[in-house]
């Protein structure tokens, strides 16, 4: 088994097919987007391939260290060009097939006019502790 | 209470309530829900008959869980009257029952982890918590695969016939797991497959225990005590356990005196010709890369191919080692890890600079990625 990071982004990947922002979507359509993302992690949970997701608040702040004695320096609300990360999902799957094929079910969360949002999600594999063998 | 005799047990009843008419999964759930209880009562009373015990309150919690089953009502019953006639009977040696829960456990049909969790779970008597752990996910999710795993056997008896190599793959395969929480999954593999090692007269499973041993007998020398990466050649040799080394290299003659070569025994005559060398000097390295031929041939592995190239380089040099590397795939794992060494070794220091910095980006664990980062970055600014 290996665990993978899928990166869903507010703000960063290339634009989704269905690109209309969130809050211009219909009610139903918002309620069927986390229907949707809830039955997911519900069927991860069921095969055994869950791990953790989180969503992440839309505001962050880039924080830096000031120098000795200095308070450290903070950079935030996020301009409009850095890149934004909405939320993770951990996985531990079989096979990097795999974890690509749930990386394709999940972006196809539905979206405005109930569509697939065919978003790109950033699928990385986290490295072990320890390698194996010598 | 000695966790280790306890667990021993736990596929021996197991078998037990399988015999007197449970099926694997309840009898497995009633085991674990026994021993659970064991821990719980044992500190402050241990009971002399302990695998008496075992039994008795494993079959208990398993007719506990049928009658609280209404939809099952009538077969538990019959069940139930079996047991009567079955519970009466002496107990017949059972050795050859846990032998098929390794297989059982190991099936063909499971994905190699659910194999590996259900096989530290039934024949391990780890317990869920413990393996999740382990394998750091949470506890839930590891239930939900040894679920899953006992549903995809469920209808495979327990005297069917079984397959060696598939449980020996998933022992392996748990040996090299690493190791986080309480329980450090090497031991555990060890000792299972010692326990399969006197179930069954194989020769590949003693190559796999001496393997086992072998690595086993090094592993403190291979990291440091922040966890980083110590190669083959800088370990300190005179804390290699010299009791485990004489045991694997003890079980692997006698299998190798059995002329059925396999994998296992192959990797554990590698293995063993490192143990054997006092000083990395001394490394018999033709003979390795003897074996290294061995294990192609048995395996067509492009890591044997790989390894042998590292073998070729120690025995004949660094550029004989590269013309053999230039015919395998740069795609493998690992590849160019073994290409930036090679360069170092003919002196080529800028071209394994970038070489090692490149295969760290691809390296899988941390350690390894460290290790290969400090390389370039030492190549890159000599003392």
């Amino acid at each position: 088994m290996a665990k993978y990071l899928m990166l869903k982004h507010y703000r960063g990947a290339p634009a989704s097919v269905n690109d209309v922002p969130m809050d211009q979507w219909k009610p139903e359509e918002v309620t069927a987007h986390i229907q949707y993302m809830n039955d997911f992690a519900a069927r991860l949970r069921e095969s055994g391939e869950y791990v953790d997701s989180q969503a992440l608040a839309f505001d962050g702040m880039w924080v830096q260290f000031g120098g000795e004695g200095r308070p450290p320096v903070t950079d935030g609300p996020f301009a409009e060009t850095k890149d934004l990360i909405a939320g993770w999902m951990l996985i531990d799957v079989d096979s990097q097939e795999r974890a690509i094929e749930l990386a394709g079910e999940l972006s196809a969360a539905p979206g405005a006019g109930g569509d697939p949002l065919h978003e790109w999600l950033e699928v990385r594999p986290l490295l072990s502790g320890a390698p194996n063998g010598e | 209470m000695d966790q280790d005799e306890l667990r021993a047990l736990v596929p021996r009843v197991i078998a037990i309530l399988c015999r007197r008419g449970a099926d694997f999964a309840a009898a497995e759930d009633a085991v674990q829900e026994a021993l659970l209880e064991a821990v719980r009562t044992w500190t402050s009373q241990e009971p002399e008959d302990r695998k008496g015990w075992l039994i008795t309150v494993a079959w208990r919690k398993f007719l506990d869980a049928a009658r609280s089953d209404a939809a099952r009502h009538r077969r538990e019953e019959q069940v139930d009257t079996d047991h009567q006639v079955d519970a009466e009977a002496p107990v017949v040696p059972d050795v050859d029952d846990t032998l098929h829960l390794y297989f059982l456990c190991a099936h063909p049909r499971l994905s190699a982890a659910s194999a590996a969790a259900l096989t530290l779970r039934a024949v391990g008597g780890l317990t869920t918590r413990q393996i999740a752990e382990a394998y750091l996910v949470p506890e839930s999710t590891m239930a939900q695969r040894i679920t899953r795993a006992k549903r995809t056997i469920a209808d495979v008896r327990l005297d069917a016939p079984g397959d060696v190599a598939t449980a020996l793959r998933v022992l392996y395969l748990v040996f090299n797991a690493g190791y986080s929480g309480e329980v450090d999954l090497a031991t555990e593999a060890i000792r299972l497959t010692r326990q399969l090692y006197v179930a069954i007269d194989h020769p590949e499973v003693a190559g796999l225990l001496a393997l086992m041993l072998l690595h086993e007998a090094r592993r403190s020398t291979r990291f440091r005590s922040d966890g980083s990466l110590v190669l083959l050649a800088d370990q300190d040799r005179s804390r290699w356990d010299t009791a485990l080394i004489t045991e694997g290299i003890d079980k692997l003659q006698r299998a190798l005196a059995r002329d059925e070569l396999g994998e296992f025994q192959t990797q554990a005559a590698i293995a063993a010709l490192h143990a054997d060398a006092r000083r990395v000097e001394e490394t018999d390295w033709v003979q390795i890369r003897e074996w290294y031929d061995e294990l192609i041939a048995l395996t067509d592995s492009p890591v044997a191919r790989l390894n042998r190239v590292v073998a070729t380089a120690e025995a004949d040099g660094g550029h004989v080692a590269l013309a053999e590397l230039a015919n395998l795939e740069p795609t493998l794992p690992r590849y160019k890890a073994v290409s930036a060494y090679l360069q170092e070794k003919v002196g080529d220091l800028e071209t394994a600079a970038a070489l090692y910095a490149d295969a760290a980006r691809d390296a899988t664990s941390t350690a390894e990625r460290d290790q290969l980062v400090i390389r370039a970055a030492a190549l890159r600014h000599p003392h």
